[in-house]
C-alpha cells in the first residue's frame, strides 16, 4: 500500500485551530461548582458582554473542602448570600457611571440546585438594586 | 551519476503539525464556547411592597412544591398543560367570570418551594413566557420565532407594533417568596 501523504495535516490542524480561536472565549474564572445549565426555548441573547456579571450556583466540585450543599461562586471565590450585594457593588464600580444601572446579572445555576439558595440570591440582588437578571440556559430542542 | 541541481536548503517543516496540535489542544482546554443566552426577567425593586388590590379572578396562581409538582389555580397539573391553561386565562376577556377580565389585568403569580429544583422552575418560567410570546405573536400574525427575533433585535425595539402588543398583553408575572416546607 502506498504511504498516505500527510503533507496537508498541518493545514487541517490550523483550520481547526482558527475555528476554535474564533468561536470560543478564554474562560476567565475557574469553575468551583458544578454547573449544568437547564434548557429553555424563550431565550434572549445578552447584548453587551461588558455589562454582564456572572454568578454561579451549584454543588461544589470539591465536596471534601466545601461541603455538599449548593454554594454561590462570584469571580473566584465561594460566597454566602449576604455577600452578594458587595459583589454587585464591586462589579458596578468597574463600569462607567452612566452604565451602572444597565448591569445585568447572569445567574448560571446548576439544574439540580434547589430554589432556596436561588431565591436568597435574588433577594440580595433586589437589596443591591441589580434588577436586571438573566437565567443562563441552553437552547432546548422543541 | 547525473548532476542534480542543488536545491536551496529547506527548513524541515515536519514539526509544524506537532506545533499546531499543541496550540489546538491548548485552546480546546482553556476556552468555552460562550453561550450567553437565557431567560431575562426584571426583579421588583426592594421598596415595592405596596400591595395592589387585585381581584382573585385576575390572578392565576402557580405553585410548586419540593416534589416538583405543580398546583395551578388549586388543581394539580402537569407542566405540559400549563401553557394552554395560562393562555386561556390571559385571553379570557371577561367570558368566564372565574377567569381574568382582560389581558391587561391578568396577573400570573408563581410561588416555588425552597426545595423545588431549579430546572423545574426554569421549565415553568419558560412555559409561561412562551404562553405570552405565543399570544403576542398570534396577535401580530407572525410565528413565535419571528416574534422572538423582533423582540431581541435591538434595532427594531421601537417598532410600534411591538410596543402596542406589549401594552395589550403585558408580561405580568409576580414571583412570591418561596415556601419552606420540609426538604430544603
Amino acid at each position: 500500500m502506498p504511504a498516505i501523504s500527510t503533507a496537508s495535516l498541518p493545514d487541517i490542524v490550523f483550520m481547526l485551530l482558527f475555528f476554535f480561536m474564533v468561536t470560543t472565549v478564554l474562560r476567565e474564572t475557574a469553575l468551583l461548582v458544578m454547573n449544568r445549565l437547564p434548557a429553555a426555548t424563550q431565550l434572549q441573547k445578552l447584548e453587551k458582554k461588558s455589562l454582564v456579571s456572572y454568578i454561579y450556583i451549584g454543588k461544589p466540585k470539591d465536596t471534601g473542602k466545601f461541603g455538599t450543599e449548593p454554594r454561590i461562586q462570584a469571580n473566584d471565590a465561594l460566597i454566602v448570600p449576604k455577600a452578594v450585594p458587595n459583589f454587585v457593588y464591586s462589579e458596578k464600580d468597574k463600569l462607567d457611571e452612566v452604565e451602572r444601572d444597565k448591569i445585568t446579572m447572569s445567574l448560571k445555576v446548576d439544574k439540580e440546585a434547589k430554589m432556596g439558595i436561588v431565591s436568597d440570591v435574588k433577594q440580595q440582588l433586589r437589596e443591591a438594586n441589580a434588577l436586571k437578571v438573566n437565567y443562563s440556559t441552553g437552547k432546548a430542542v422543541e | 551519476m547525473a548532476k542534480k541541481a542543488r536545491v536551496a536548503a529547506e527548513i524541515n517543516a515536519s514539526s509544524m503539525a506537532d506545533i499546531a496540535f499543541l496550540l489546538l489542544i491548548f485552546f480546546l482546554v482553556t476556552t468555552t464556547i460562550a453561550s450567553d443566552k437565557g431567560l431575562t426577567i426584571r426583579l421588583p425593586p426592594k421598596q415595592d411592597q405596596v400591595d395592589v388590590k387585585l381581584k382573585e379572578r385576575d390572578v392565576f396562581t402557580v405553585l410548586t412544591n419540593s416534589n416538583n409538582e405543580l398546583l395551578v389555580e388549586g388543581e394539580p397539573m402537569s407542566v405540559k398543560d400549563l401553557r394552554e391553561a395560562a393562555k386561556k386565562f390571559i385571553m379570557n376577556n371577561n367570558v368566564d367570570p372565574a377567569s381574568s377580565e382582560s389581558p391587561a389585568k391578568a396577573v400570573i403569580s408563581f410561588k416555588t418551594d425552597r426545595g423545588t429544583r431549579y430546572d423545574v422552575y426554569i421549565k415553568v418560567m419558560d412555559e409561561l413566557k412562551r404562553a405570552y410570546n405565543e399570544l403576542r405573536a398570534a396577535s401580530l400574525g407572525m410565528t413565535v420565532q419571528a416574534y422572538l427575533d423582533l423582540e431581541n433585535d435591538p434595532k427594531r425595539s421601537e417598532d410600534p407594533r411591538l410596543v402596542k402588543v406589549k401594552v395589550e398583553i403585558p408580561y405580568q408575572l409576580s414571583e412570591a417568596e418561596p415556601t419552606n416546607t420540609g426538604a430544603n
